[in-house]
């Protein structure tokens, strides 16, 4: 019997599935969504449990510009799926450059931000509980940024090679995706940790 | 003559270097689905090799086959081989060869993640085994992890696990999780997005739908194990306190971390189980399905109902009376719909037409098989009975039931529906139906009697008993099971060799089936389908055969 034979005479026209790179995205995110809400829980529920100090009301301050960077980045990186999409590569290029820019600045935000509570308070990551909750869940979302930055600098690599082309806006509009789930997860950390964390 | 045939036999037969080469570096569907049932048979050789060291053991009171520290490391080492690199490869094994040729795909929708998945996952197996060389570390302590397979803090911790055989574990637990997720994104993607012109989510076969519905459990139940592995990692490795009770933190949220990946990890399991029922049972008895959208409605409610009984293997470490309550009712719910799928299948029998070929006959003894591991998970789920035989023999007895009656047994008649398919060749009956006998007398041996010393008070995971106790006669019996359930998978391997080189050419459709996968050649082409096939019924190859009463016409 050969294969063709079960082409049967069908009436479907039209036949439109979701594209496979938006939907494995999703599954992706739906993953990571999970990671990190153990690592939520974990910080929650270890909240105020530190047998020993420092506590996060002593040594945490709010970041409040790196996490402007970081949000704002996500309206630059939706700009710039659109120029591409639109074939306007220049303004593409601009939009992508203040995105990994945006993203570098908060991830350098971090850094500082860990060099003062290792250096200055004495807080590493077996300090105490605080301390394990704290770096684990900081770290984890930082490390997810800088790999999307690894991507992002990629698209930049070949956009500078002249290798970008408008019809590749739809991988860049999913690696945006991606890009928007590490801002939206950076939200439910600040909250966490800057906000309910250190009211405690 | 169809192109498929040709291009096989234009094939000329290269040294065997080069061809073992295009398997390493394949990203064909087809033969990342044989790589990884292939693995998955070398781990279950290995993981009953595993089991049956501690029957030996424990044939006898006082026995001193092997000393307790070996034993401790056999049963940890049983249960993670056999869940992770057993059944979970097997599963995605059979997920990855038949979904692309039952949607009428060409492939996976992610080809070269589909092989990055499959050598996370032996990387895995290669890490946990690793230990038994490595584990020692530099303090010469202890080799293969001995923490049992859901390692409860703080046996994890540096005290109390010293060397590296803990590392093994949680980093073969991490690297398999990262392969298991890739898998599943990639089903998930497939399933949504490469379907063939016709197939609506109505259309698709039951097999396509479960793995659909198990794909999603693992995203939502692995990707927490992956995040509690990276914790105890973080404690293990950087002085962390996640699961340091000394320090304030809790061993009981490990219980829950793990839990949650370990509940819904029994459908991840079941669900692949169910559907290859749910596609042998219809073919033998010569019936379409009874109730395709009940039990379409019946799988998705069980992968809800799934994510929210975790705790019900926590009612021994003294939970609240309202966790106790949510968890006792909520197990108990998710008898419902797994009952309503026993019911389908026997309706889907009643008036059949029955054939008894070796895979049927699998799927006989899975419908009572798994009906019984559901009563006693039904006996289970009440808390206080619960606090009277947790970790006892009767829940060791019960979780086999469950996956070697419920679930392997399933895999078993998988193994002689599509070996056909997948070499070409027919499965030798009668091997195949001593097999069956041999193992299943071996199964009620061992796993029937097995309840009862548990009910007689007999502890899991201990190395050796007192006699007098009345569990004498019953661990004998249970090791004696033993021996013919290896009888059968010896059998079993031997017939999976011997009909590959000597079985019976077994053409495109030997059952006479009616889903996608059996209009290709048998082995299928690289490219699957010649034409892409269009649908208009859950059983095309059916219309096909009938075009004077197809299946559209009703459905």
């Amino acid at each position: 019997m050969s294969t063709s034979s079960i082409a049967l005479p069908g009436n479907v026209t039209d036949w439109q599935l979701p594209s496979r790179g938006r939907v494995g995205m999703w599954c992706l995110i739906g993953a990571e969504s999970a990671i990190f809400t153990i690592f939520v829980v974990a910080y929650l529920f270890y909240i105020g449990k530190s047998t020993t100090g420092p506590q996060p009301r002593d040594v945490l301050h709010a970041p409040i510009f790196y996490s402007v960077c970081l949000l704002s980045s996500s309206v630059t990186i939706h700009l710039a799926v659109r120029r591409i999409a639109a074939n306007e590569m220049a303004a593409f290029g601009r939009w992508w450059l203040a995105t990994i820019l945006l993203g570098g600045t908060f991830l350098f935000g971090t850094a500082r931000e860990w060099i003062h509570l290792i250096n200055d308070e004495g807080l590493t990551i077996s300090t105490n509980l605080f301390g394990t909750t704290y770096y684990s869940l900081v770290g984890l979302h930082a490390l997810h940024v800088t790999i999307g930055l690894l991507a992002l600098t990629i698209v930049a690599v070949f956009y500078f090679s002249a290798k970008l082309r408008c019809e590749y806006a739809e991988r860049l509009e999913i690696l945006s995706m991606y890009w928007h789930f590490v801002d939206a997860v950076w939200v439910i950390v600040f909250t966490l940790v800057y906000v309910i964390g250190v009211s405690q | 003559m169809s192109t498929n045939t040709i291009v096989l036999s234009e094939a000329p037969a290269r040294p065997l270097p080069l061809r073992l080469h295009e398997w390493v570096t394949t990203v064909d569907h087809k033969r990342l689905g044989i790589l990884y049932v292939l693995y998955a048979l070398v781990f279950l050789l290995i993981g009953g090799v595993e089991a049956a060291i501690m029957r030996v053991q424990l044939i006898r009171p006082h026995n001193d086959f092997v000393p307790p520290e070996v034993f401790n490391r056999m049963f940890t080492m049983h249960g993670t081989t056999m869940i992770f690199f057993v059944v979970m490869p097997m599963v995605f094994g059979f997920g990855n060869y038949l979904v692309p040729l039952m949607i009428g795909a060409r492939d996976m929708a992610f080809p070269r993640l589909n092989a990055f998945s499959f050598w996370m996952t032996a990387l895995g197996g290669l890490f946990l085994y690793f230990s038994f060389l490595g584990g020692d570390g530099l303090y010469g302590a202890g080799s293969a992890p001995d923490v049992g397979w859901f390692a409860y803090a703080p046996l994890t911790s540096k005290t109390f696990s010293v060397g590296h055989s803990t590392d093994f574990w949680t980093l073969s637990l991490l690297s398999s999780g990262i392969g298991s997720i890739g898998t599943a994104i990639n089903l998930i993607a497939t399933i949504v997005s490469m379907r063939c012109p016709g197939m609506t989510l109505g259309k698709m076969p039951l097999l396509v739908w479960l793995n659909l519905v198990m794909a999603n459990l693992v995203i939502l139940a692995v990707s927490p194990l992956t995040a509690a592995q990276l914790m105890l990692l973080v404690d293990r490795y950087l002085g962390g306190h996640f699961f340091d009770t000394q320090a304030g933190g809790s061993a009981v949220i490990w219980m829950h971390f793990f839990w949650i990946f370990g509940h819904p990890e029994v459908y991840v399991l079941a669900l692949p189980a169910f559907a290859f029922a749910s596609e042998i049972i219809p073919v033998f008895s010569r019936k379409a399905i009874f109730g395709y959208p009940v039990m379409v409605l019946a799988t998705i409610a069980i992968g809800f109902i799934g994510m929210s009984v975790w705790a019900h293997h926590m009612f021994t470490i003294g939970m609240s009376a309202g966790a106790n309550t949510f968890f006792v009712l909520s197990t108990m719910a998710i008898a419902v719909p797994t009952g309503i799928k026993i019911f389908n299948w026997l309706a889907t029998m009643w008036g059949g037409k029955i054939r008894y070929a070796t895979p049927m006959l699998f799927c006989a003894a899975f419908l009572f098989q798994f009906l019984i591991a559901g009563l006693t998970g039904v006996t289970l789920a009440v808390a206080p009975f619960n606090w009277q035989l947790g970790n006892s023999y009767y829940v060791v007895a019960h979780f086999h039931y469950v996956i070697v009656g419920g679930i392997v047994f399933p895999i078993f008649a998988a193994f002689y529906y599509w070996y056909p398919k997948v070499t070409g060749k027919m499965c030798d009956e009668a091997l195949g139906k001593l097999h069956f006998l041999l193992f299943f007398i071996g199964f009620h041996l061992t796993f029937d009697f097995m309840h009862i010393p548990g009910i007689l008070g007999m502890p899991r995971r201990i190395y050796t008993y007192e006699p007098g106790r009345g569990w004498d006669i019953w661990n004998l019996i249970v090791s004696v099971g033993v021996a013919f359930q290896a009888a059968g998978i010896l059998v079993f391997a031997g017939n999976l060799i011997s009909s590959y080189f000597r079985g019976k050419i077994a053409g495109n459709d030997p059952w006479d089936a009616w889903t996608l996968e059996w209009s290709t050649s048998s082995p299928p082409a690289a490219y699957n389908f010649a034409v892409i096939p269009t649908v208009r019924s859950r059983r095309p190859l059916w219309d096909l055969k009938h075009p004077e009463d197809p299946d559209w016409r009703y459905e």
